[in-house]
């Protein structure tokens, strides 16, 4: 319980980082759950965020997972309001804005400026994240396939994900 | 266009936020709120996914909000919120407590070690398809190696890679006094994929 007001400060902090999406906040995630607060190891957090990838609608949701693993029920929707609300209430006010700032010219400036930077960011989110999640060869070549059926197929990913869950279950003891 | 109730607004997302399994959700969203109740065209759609992108928070959640507040002003905007969360609390939380349970046991960590490997793969996929569509020329693949090499290479954090990652791309694209050459909107067909 005398984790609440530290769970909230940190998950408020990390939904101002998620520009273009979650991926990007994650290295800073890592710094703080395992590093600082020590609240999960770093295996533990890539496989709560993993469970993120298998969950219906926002896959950040998995910051409720880290509050249920750290305080129980209340944990987990402190951290739900904690990432969701406040960048919700500032969309909010923009959206209404937006209209106005239609002739601002440098709107399309952030747009455009925005966008690769998001990318990298998720990019570089990836490579922090993938490091603790491909750890050997077996690893690798699911990464991998996973990565060319995407790609290449409309298959649903979630039973790509689900398959690699069966696979890990097998192979990976 | 006909003003749903917010409890329709609400069952709506609800519906949208419980069956979008396998990311994506903004198409999820596009198929919900442009096919099927015909609340939005493309061009709004489109334009609504332009701003959640470039604000903090996800584009499934920002949507939602734009979407909500459109259609039934801040009550809108709640629920819509509201409905869009409560079925991955609901999973994530459940996830948790069997995830609490289980985390000395081996089973949970050797199936989430094969869901990670395949996360990865998943999330290198759906980047590599929004960076394909999206990035043109020198500068954005300036800025998307300049915030790669401050996250990875110089260990800069997030906060400082974006402000001054940030800043120097929206300085390079600063507004000029000659006409612009197209509206921003068009460019920015990256996020269809985003999460």
């Amino acid at each position: 319980m005398d984790q609440l007001p530290a769970l909230a400060k940190v998950f408020a902090y990390l939904s101002f980082l998620t520009i273009g999406g979650g991926m990007a906040a994650f290295p800073e995630m890592r710094v703080l759950i395992v590093d600082v607060h020590r609240w999960l190891t770093a295996e533990q957090l890539t496989h709560v965020y993993s469970t993120g990838q298998m969950s219906p609608g926002p896959n950040m949701m998995m910051v409720a997972e880290v509050g249920q693993l750290v305080a129980g029920f209340p944990g987990a929707l402190v951290c739900a309001i904690a990432f969701f609300l406040p960048t919700g209430i500032l969309t909010f006010l923009v959206g209404r804005l937006w209209k106005r700032l239609e002739n601002w010219p440098w709107r399309a400036s952030i747009q455009k400026g925005l966008a690769p930077v998001a990318i990298g960011l998720a990019v570089g989110g990836l490579i922090t994240f993938g490091r603790t999640a491909v750890t050997g060869w077996l690893t690798l070549i699911v990464a991998f396939a996973t990565f060319v059926a995407v790609a290449r197929t409309k298959i649903n990913p979630v039973f790509f994900i689900l398959g690699a869950g069966v696979i890990g279950l097998i192979a990976m003891r | 266009m006909r003003k749903p109730s917010v409890i329709e607004i609400f069952l709506t997302f609800l519906q949208i936020g419980a069956i979008s399994f396998g990311g994506g959700v903004v198409a999820y969203l596009r198929d919900g709120l442009v096919r099927n109740k015909k609340w939005f065209d493309d061009v709004e759609f489109l334009e609504l996914t332009s701003i959640s992108n470039t604000l903090p928070g996800l584009n499934a959640t920002n949507i939602a909000i734009l979407a909500g507040d459109r259609l039934g002003g801040w009550p809108g905007a709640s629920l819509a919120l509201i409905g869009m969360c409560i079925p991955a609390f609901i999973f994530m939380t459940a996830a948790g407590i069997v995830y609490g349970q289980s985390h000395s046991r081996p089973l949970a960590s050797a199936a989430l070690r094969g869901v990670a490997a395949a996360a990865t793969g998943l999330l290198a996929a759906t980047w590599f398809k929004i960076g394909k569509k999206s990035l043109k020329g020198f500068y954005d693949a300036f800025f998307v190696m300049a915030a790669i090499l401050g996250i990875n290479y110089f260990k800069w954090g997030v906060p400082i890679t974006l402000l001054a990652v940030g800043a120097l791309a929206i300085f390079t694209y600063r507004p000029t006094t000659a006409p612009p050459e197209k509206p921003a909107q068009e460019e920015e067909q990256w996020i269809s994929s985003l999460h």
